[in-house]
């Protein structure tokens, strides 16, 4: 059996700053993937990023991962990919699916960075060729170079689905339509005015009511919403497309925990199941930690923050102090808050509010 | 209704903008409507003349009397926001971030588009394109267009 002082599980923004800190700190770390490549969806944002500075901010995101796993160039550090962990055991054991072969890792701490996946939606032939997830799509465009289709229509108005939409514009994709339930906008203004100036309708009130086509997507159905999401009867349009995209949001990768019957919580407001974690991002199963989406749904500049404060809280527990603890910990603390602070915060700050967490 | 569309009035356009006269120099025009967690702006401004603190989520305030017009703030904004304007001799000129293929070439006319996608009456000229390892990978385009679409200029559509 392998035996590292920490595992780190997903190797996205969040666990990746998990381990550099912990790496600082002097600890021998594994980092498991599942996918080929480290970044997690940082390798398919070519958007620049919010946030300040210490998040990288005005960065685009694929140049953040490159920064990020740069940053890993030690020794000390062994990267699993390809490797799917497929078990988690109180006795602080990991099973871990590679290469058609299955194996066990043992560690003093462990720290579950697995992120979130995508909520889909329930409509008449949702299961058409030619329906994405919005994720799906960034993979196909960003990372394979394979286009979606010629005109696509979004669903979704969060900042996922502002951006993807921004970027199969790039990729010389026409987007028909932008359609979200709510009755306003959901992701930043300043995305949805750079759609909104290239013509792209963004219709509020709105979802959809069927895919229709013969083998494959042709068209869609929309029908307007009232305010209490009721269907308005009458108000059914057709717009012609090859392709939808769904992005309405993503749920926490709370698998492995709920396995290991960790305490956990349903929280709306932050994506779904979360664990129950101490301020010192330890789960309630012992020595096992949480950080990044699937401890609640927020942007990659927080993700970040939580992994740094992770690996920290996890490498001191262990017996291995940063040689900067107390100011990192202050700092990354204090971004948190800073990030969390304003309008846009707000959902996330109740979320954690009900897990116990509280952010003045 | 900018939370519904996307699309800010005129009078918030306005509210960006410096008087005329102070436009006889070119200036940053910030769009930044909402408070959202955010501030390369600021940091990036080599004049000080952007201003949002600690709290990033602050929507930034400008000193057009310290703001040059140096166009660095333009390619430091994630949400492609911000522009600098100037009026000459009855034109409009305007520097804004482009991040689409083709990029248009100097000397080309190119139709003018409002903050809703639609074409103005009257096209723009490109006078200018800057790519600089600085502004990784966003252009930023001078372009030209007659004085009265000041307001409602915001970005360039197709080659003419």
């Amino acid at each position: 059996m392998i035996e590292k002082d920490l595992v780190v599980i997903g190797g996205g923004p969040a666990g990746l700053s998990a381990c550099k800190v912990a790496l600082d700190a002097g600890m021998k770390v594994a980092v498991f993937e599942r996918s080929f490549l480290l970044g997690g969806q940082l390798v398919k944002q070519t958007h620049k990023f919010f946030g300040s500075e210490s998040q990288y901010a005005r960065t685009r995101g694929i140049d953040i991962a490159k920064i990020l796993i740069d940053e890993l160039d030690n020794t000390d550090l062994e990267v699993f990919l390809n490797a799917t962990v497929v078990g988690l055991y109180k006795d602080n054991v990991i099973t871990v699916y590679q290469d058609n072969k299955y194996f066990k890792v043992k560690a003093k701490a462990i720290i579950i960075a697995t992120g979130a996946s995508e909520k889909f939606l329930a409509f008449e032939n949702n299961d058409l060729p030619g329906i994405y997830g919005a994720g799906a799509v960034q993979t196909l465009m960003n990372i394979h170079g394979v286009l979606p289709g010629k005109e696509v229509v979004m669903v979704g108005s969060g900042n996922i689905g502002l951006i993807v939409s921004y970027q199969l514009i790039q990729a010389g994709v026409k987007v028909k339509a932008l359609i979200e339930a709510a009755g306003k906008i959901g992701g930043y203004q300043v995305h949805a005015s750079k759609l909104r100036r290239l013509g792209v309708d963004i219709i509020t009130n709105t979802t959809v009511k069927r895919a229709v086509g013969d083998g494959k997507i042709e068209k869609i159905v929309t029908v307007k919403l009232d305010d209490s999401w009721n269907e308005i009867e009458g108000s059914e349009q057709e717009i012609s497309c090859d392709a939808l995209c769904i992005s309405v949001g993503l749920s926490p990768m709370h698998m492995l925990l709920s396995m290991a019957e960790a305490n956990m919580t349903y929280v709306g407001e932050l994506g779904g199941l979360v664990p129950i974690k101490s301020c010192d991002y330890e789960t309630s199963l012992a020595h096992v930690y949480a950080c990044g989406d699937v401890t609640g749904i927020e942007e990659a500049s927080s993700a970040m923050v939580e992994g740094k404060i992770a690996g920290l809280m996890a490498a001191k527990h262990a017996g291995f102090i940063h040689p900067d603890y107390e100011a990192l910990e202050n700092e990354l603390n204090n971004q948190l808050c800073v990030l969390r602070q304003g309008p846009c915060g707000e959902k996330i700050r109740c979320g954690l509010k009900k897990v116990g967490e509280v952010y003045d | 209704m900018i939370e519904k569309t996307g699309v800010a009035t005129i009078e918030m356009i306005k509210s960006k903008f410096p008087k005329k006269e102070v436009l006889t120099r070119p200036k940053a025009i910030i769009e930044c409507y909402t408070e959202i967690p955010c501030n390369p702006c600021s940091t990036s401004c080599p004049f000080d003349a952007i201003y949002i603190g600690k709290d990033i989520n602050q929507i930034p305030r400008i000193d057009f009397d310290k703001c040059t017009g140096c166009s660095s703030c333009i390619s430091a904004c994630p949400g492609l926001a911000i522009m600098v304007a100037m009026i000459k001799d009855g034109k409009a000129y305007f520097k804004i971030p482009y991040e689409l293929l083709p990029l248009p070439v100097r000397g080309e006319k190119w139709t003018a588009l409002n903050r809703y996608g639609r074409v103005l009456d009257k096209p723009c000229f490109i006078e200018n394109v800057m790519v600089t390892k600085k502004n990784d990978k966003t252009a930023i385009v001078t372009v030209s267009i007659e004085q009265p679409y000041l307001y409602e200029f915001v970005t360039v559509g197709k080659k003419l």
